[in-house]
């Protein structure tokens, strides 16, 4: 009887604390797009496919000029924005960004975005900070003008 | 080209119209505007029936402008701001004397865009490559920053990213980002779209006109009928690689 008690015991410490840890695991949340209705493929095929499809764009774009929009990676970036509170896009440092939403949740590093913007392009950029930076880059500019480099 | 007038319209009709205009500005309005050949299709890849190609007319080039390094700064939001020894350089303006004449002029220096390229010989990733329509290209995702290229090219004409591109920075034009080599692209993303290079769009703003973009391949276009009608020289043509780049006046 003892005996009887103590395993039922058990099991219900067993029961109750995975379905604690069932309950505390973390899923990933994934944000609606903004731009479309919906992905130019289905979810599923997406979540496991994405990367083939860029990839494989990247490469016609890259070497034969081939710019249709359908799996462009600057179309993904356009339609999977995700705003902060004061309403501007959030880049790929914030953990809200759409590509954070699983690949932190698999611990999947994103090289893209060393190079490739993580948000949408702004119609012009650094308005009024460009020309001084300009004036800056003419001035060190004409210094190497008469020598030849290195 | 000697009537003012007309080459404003020209320009006018190249600006909308994109690179292959100077074909089709000479069909009456009205007549398929679609014939022009820069107009490709998203969906088309390109092909070696066209060869970019830039005409720099140095004795319009004035000395001390820069609206052409300027306008690709702005272009590829590049920050020249270290000094010229890791500043990133796709077209620079280089003045010249020549030493038995004492005679002095500039002119803009950038990728040539040869037709056998020596960096894309030596790359040993096949990062650097020539696409059909003769713009030579960095394919940055391959790319692994060994530099050779760097070396081989005789124009000095790339440089290396040696720095991390801050979000901000960053542009969609070329994404560009630490640890890879890079040259001017000819605005590869403008040409594809019928349009013309940054620079020259800028060149030609100024007034100074001292640029012409386009198909060295199709004998109606602007730049194969000057290069038709006038001396030009290719630099370092000795080295026969047949740069895309011609220049007058030097
Ligand atoms: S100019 Fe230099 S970088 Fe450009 S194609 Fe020729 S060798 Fe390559
Ligand atoms: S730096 Fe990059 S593009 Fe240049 S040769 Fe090396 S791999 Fe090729």
């Amino acid at each position: 009887m003892k005996y009887a008690q103590f395993l039922l015991a058990c099991i219900t410490v067993a029961l109750l604390g995975s379905a604690t840890a069932f309950a505390a695991a973390p899923v990933p949340h994934i944000p609606e797009p903004e731009g479309a209705e919906k992905c130019v493929e289905p979810e599923d095929v997406m979540r496991r496919q994405h990367f083939e499809f860029i990839k494989h764009q990247r490469d016609e774009t890259m070497r034969r000029g081939i710019r249709t929009s359908k799996y462009s990676f600057k179309e993904c970036i356009n339609c999977h924005v995700v705003k902060d509170e004061a309403g501007r896009a959030v880049s790929i440092e914030d953990d809200r960004h759409f590509c954070n939403a699983c690949h932190s949740y698999a611990a999947v590093t994103v090289d893209c975005f060393q190079c490739h913007k993580s948000t949408p392009a702004e119609p012009k950029m650094g308005s009024l900070e460009q020309p001084e930076r300009s004036l800056a880059g003419l001035i060190e500019r004409l210094e190497t003008v008469s020598g030849a480099r290195r | 080209m000697s009537d003012p007038k007309k080459e404003t319209m020209d320009q006018g009709r190249r600006r909308f119209l994109g690179a292959g205009a100077a074909a089709a500005a000479t069909i009456a309005p009205g007549v398929t505007l679609m014939q022009v050949a820069s107009a490709k299709p998203d969906d088309q890849p390109v092909s070696d029936k066209n060869r970019w190609g830039l005409l720099i007319d140095t004795t319009k080039c004035a000395s001390g402008c820069d609206a052409c390094v300027q306008a690709c700064n702005e272009e590829f939001n590049l920050q020249p701001q270290h000094g010229p020894r890791t500043d990133p350089h796709w077209i620079r303006k280089v003045e010249v004397r020549d030493t038995a004449t004492g005679r002095t002029f500039s002119l803009p220096m950038m990728c040539q865009h040869c037709e056998n390229p020596p960096c894309a010989d030596v790359c040993p990733t096949g990062a650097s490559f020539r696409r059909d329509d003769g713009i030579v290209l960095v394919d940055r995702h391959i790319c692994i920053g060994c530099r050779y290229c760097m070396m081989a090219c005789p124009y000095k004409a790339r440089s290396f990213v040696h720095e991390e591109i801050p979000e901000e920075d960053k542009n969609v034009n070329a994404p560009r980002g630490k640890g890879c080599v890079e040259a001017c692209t000819l605005c590869v993303h403008r040409v594809d779209k019928g349009r013309q290079p940054a620079c020259v769009e800028a060149c030609n703003g100024d007034g100074h006109k001292a640029m012409i973009f386009g198909d060295l391949k199709d004998p109606g276009s602007e730049i194969s009928r000057e290069l038709k009608k006038y001396p030009s020289t290719q630099i370092r043509a000795d080295l026969r690689l047949n740069p895309g780049v011609f220049y007058k006046g030097i």
